[in-house]
């Protein structure tokens, strides 16, 4: 879907998509008039990858986050493509070659679930742009709106081979907004590091936060069943709105009155076709049942649940639903939905046949997710789960790429994918790997050796202590 | 350092402990494992450790084992002394936000230094048991700031979870000194640090100064009661702060009272000035996963203070302040492993989770190597302790081995497979 993206441009696709895929009512000059239409895209990405030459890296154990480990394998990349993986590669004329004989490469890291940029260090109260709490149901404020490029943690999630990350709202709202997903590159915009042509994504909340914070105000929703009255209340306005703008666009008559626009239902809208994905945030496992529901009632797709803290509990479902589960290794007790929380949760979920993913929620979390994963996956193995080396590699590559729509280009180390790729200090999941090199498009961003071959955000710039970051 | 350890001992012999547990008269063999003795054996590549009622008898690579010794075999595995976490609320905090599990805080009361953290502990917390599973034995309870930026004192505990497991109360007094200090005494530092000096001078000329009247300048009587202990030294102070200018007005604070033994806990920008706190002899309480400008108090956090600090000969013992004090000190070897990482030795490392917290709390007598006569907490991992991919196979605690089995485990067999709905419910 990306690369076609690509080829007629982004925004005339998702318009042709927005517009309910109706090819006949692309016809709107044949009237005379001009339809109404909305442009998708308004604040299209302009990332554009840093410079990059040929470089091989020779020799390495790959794991290719697709479940294998390849041993002894170059990688070639040119035009900042993974152009070839295979044994014994010819280093092309003006190649810069990586002696990696024994060490450890992995694609880059992907995290699915992180606040960098719209909760920002140092953790002011002007760095707070994460929560609109105004209002339970706020579809229509985007996360990249309020992120600020310049948070430090952009560097340290590099430091720690983080390519790829997805910014959410927070949890606070029934609907908190539209998530981003971004390239962990420098830039002064958040459109320069914008993913080119990632779907966009739809923060939701279950459980304790939105009537926590609604309900001490005495305001809906207040309880877990006031959550799903609203959640419903807006899927409906959605069904009507979207039925309301077909009849519309159907009827292809330019002279004919548009229905209002409305950007909360605009996002609902782009959910019920398919083009935005549900990241939910959701504890337990009896909530993430009725929301699948819910998402049959009003037929959507709930891509991911985010904590998921009981996905253990309820594998069968998630599988049947198609849903993955996106979790932390070992946090909880911080509230009562996450008192059932263990380590052995994502190794259950994926060994019962759900999708499942480590993700952060965390600035520190987010510079070790192959720690959280070891940490799963050492207590899998020990209740007699057998899950491999390579296959849980996937947790922090693959499959928040496929959670996040966007496997076709990242997430593993494939012949014609983006070459972002992490060239470890020791196995990956051991304490004491560290990313030696990150390469995103195939460029070197993070290099540890070179103080110089690092990033450093402004707000760091002549602060105390630097010489010894 | 030395005038500091000095005062440790000195301490040591005064401290108030509870009575020891009781322990079982019997001799246990740990085996056939790589034993690191946090001691002048150093690392025994092959060896047993014996223990009879409750302590080490003998360490080494040739202990005969007694006839009728309960035999733990390591099976290649890694013999350890348990894990000292010298900052955590377990035992507190049931539920974080829940009001009515969480015990940490005494936000609303009128009491400072008196407050005592031991009436609020609970040794059947849930996360204790999943600290022990992960190899922490000993703990120390640390009050959370309330009302005051004198949070009160705290307490030393093992992780057994048996009803005497605290094992020693009012052990050092908490004063929270950072920017959140600031904010509780009154909006600026300056006031938290006169708050702080006046609370001393109540504690100096207590009782005389209560005899006319019964409020001090900053504490009531009570307080500057408990507060005695700080300025005789009898107890430590423990100073939360991060900010390299905050850590300068400790060290100065140490030179006006030479008397009163000082711990940072925090310590974020600590390495800015390692060598004038190896000098002070100050101990420091660090977590080596914080490396982010999360405060203005915090700009210059690197992961590399932890191995800058021990360079410079500052005591260090690490926290999970950037996990969390109440669920996961079980974490505390995975910190120590980014110290590794980033440039700490594995002996300091491993030192910083163990022996150094005993000796910050003065109980480096009894707990923190294995060697004869010491409290037989012992370990046994199937790998690198620091490794996150390891964890213990047998945890030992004053000579009992404890069960590995928590609330999360009991969740974790009652779903380790799929059962047809309903059957989840039953006893399993």
């Amino acid at each position: 879907m990306a690369r076609l993206w690509s080829a007629f441009g982004a925004g005339a696709a998702m318009l042709a998509l927005l517009a309910g895929c109706n090819e006949q009512s692309n016809g709107e000059a044949a009237n005379g008039g001009e339809l109404v239409r909305f442009d998708p895209d308004p604040y299209p990405s302009t990332y554009q990858p840093l410079p990059s030459g040929v470089t091989l890296i020779r020799g390495a154990n790959v794991f290719d986050g697709v479940d294998q480990l390849l041993e002894d394998t170059d990688i070639l990349i040119e035009d900042g493509r993974i152009a070839a993986v295979g044994q014994g590669l010819a280093a092309p004329d003006g190649a810069s070659v990586v002696e990696a004989e024994g060490r450890f490469v992995t694609p880059g890291v992907v995290d699915i679930h992180s606040h960098l940029g719209v909760y920002a260090s140092p953790s002011v109260s002007a760095h707070a742009d994460g929560n609109e709490i105004r209002h339970p149901v706020t579809a229509e404020v985007w996360a990249e709106h309020g992120v600020w490029p310049q948070d430090p943690g952009f560097d340290t999630a590099l430091a720690a081979g983080v390519t790829t990350l997805h910014i959410l709202p927070g949890s606070a709202n029934l609907f908190g907004g539209r998530g981003v997903t971004l390239r962990n590159t420098p830039a002064r915009t958040v459109q320069a590091m914008k993913f080119p042509d990632a779907p966009y994504t739809l923060k939701m909340a279950c459980g304790e936060n939105p009537k926590r914070v609604y309900g001490t105000q005495g305001r809906a929703p207040a309880s877990r069943m006031g959550n799903m009255a609203g959640y419903r209340e807006a899927w409906q306005r959605a069904v009507e709105y979207r039925a309301a703008w077909k009849r519309y666009w159907d009827a292809d008559d330019a002279s004919a009155t548009p229905p209002t626009r409305n950007f909360e239902l605009d996002t609902l809208m782009g959910v019920l076709d398919g083009e935005i994905l549900i990241q939910m945030h959701c504890y337990r496992a009896d909530e993430m049942a009725l929301v699948l529901d819910m998402a049959q009632e009003f037929d959507y797709h709930v891509a991911v649940f985010h904590h998921a803290v009981e996905a253990y509990k309820i594998p069968d479902l998630l599988a049947e639903a198609n849903t993955c589960a996106a979790v932390w290794a070992d946090w909880g007790g911080f509230k009562m939905e996450a008192y059932d929380s263990i380590i052995e949760n994502l190794p259950i979920t994926h060994a019962l046949g759900a999708c499942g993913m480590i993700h952060s929620d965390s600035d520190l979390g987010i510079q070790r997710l192959n720690h959280e994963v070891a940490k799963a996956l050492g207590d899998g193995r020990r209740m007699g789960l057998e899950i491999t080396d390579a296959e849980a590699v996937s947790w922090f590559t693959s499959a928040p790429a496929r959670g996040l729509g966007i496997f076709d280009e990242t997430g593993s180390i494939e012949t014609g994918k983006r070459a972002d790729i992490v060239l470890w200090s020791a196995h990956p999941l051991s304490s004491y790997a560290l990313a030696d090199h990150v390469y995103i498009d195939g460029a070197l961003l993070y290099d540890r050796a070179d103080p110089d071959q690092r990033t450093v955000r402004d707000f760091m710039l002549g602060q105390p202590g630097q010489e010894v970051r | 350092m030395t005038a500091h350890m000095l005062r440790m001992a000195a301490a040591g012999l005064t401290a108030c402990f509870l009575s020891a547990a009781t322990a079982l008269a019997q001799t246990i063999a740990v085996t056939n494992g790589r034993v690191i003795t946090n001691a002048e054996a150093g690392v025994i590549e092959s060896g047993t450790v014996l223990i009879r009622d409750g302590r080490i008898a003998e360490v080494g690579a040739n202990v005969r084992i007694p006839s009728g010794a309960r035999v733990i075999d390591a099976e290649g595995g890694w013999i350890t002394p348990g894990l000292f976490h010298p900052q955590t609320e377990l035992g507190l905090v049931e539920v974080a936000l829940e009001a009515a599990a969480r015990d940490n805080a005494a936000s609303g009361s009128s009491f400072t230094a008196a407050i005592d953290v031991a009436d609020s502990f609970n040794p059947a917390g849930n996360h204790i048991p999943s600290a022990r599973v992960k190899g922490v034995t000993r703990f120390a309870v640390h009050p959370a700031v309330g009302s005051a930026i004198i949070a009160g004192r705290g307490a030393l505990a093992d992780a057994s979870g048996r009803p005497d497991s605290l094992f020693a109360d009012r052990q050092f007094m908490l004063v929270d000194l950072s920017v959140s200090g600031a904010r509780t005494a009154g909006g600026a530092r300056s006031a938290a640090w006169a708050y702080l000096r006046a609370a001393i001078e109540d504690a100096r000329f207590y009782p005389g100064r209560f005899m006319s009247h019964h409020e001090g300048d900053a504490i009531n009587r009570f307080d500057a009661a408990a507060m005695v202990d700080v300025v005789r030294g009898t107890i430590p102070l423990i100073m939360r702060m991060d900010r390299a200018s905050d850590i300068r007005r400790a060290i100065a604070f140490q030179a006006r009272y030479p008397a009163i033994r000082l711990i940072i806990a925090g310590g974020a920008e600590a390495h800015l000035l390692a060598d004038e706190i190896a000098e002070a002899g100050i101990p420091v309480i660090l977590d080596p996963m914080r490396n982010l400008p999360a405060s203005f108090d915090t700009l210059a956090a690197s992961n590399r203070a932890a191995g800058i600090l021990h360079e410079a000969g500052v005591e260090l013992a690490y926290t999970t302040l950037g996990s969390d004090l109440y669920w996961n000190p079980r974490l505390l070897r995975q910190h120590a492993g980014i110290a590794v990482a980033h440039g700490a030795s594995w002996e300091d490392a491993f030192n910083a989770i163990t022996l150094a917290p005993a000796r910050i709390y003065g109980v480096a007598d009894r707990f923190g190597s294995l060697e004869t006569g010491k409290t037989a907490d012992v370990v046994v991992w199937d790998g690198d302790p620091l490794e996150v991919l390891s964890a213990p196979t047998a945890v030992l605690i004053d000579g009992r081995v404890t069960s590995l089995e928590t609330r999360q485990t009991r969740l974790r067999d009652r779903y380790a497979q799929m059962r047809r709905e309903g059957e989840h419910g039953f006893a399993h």
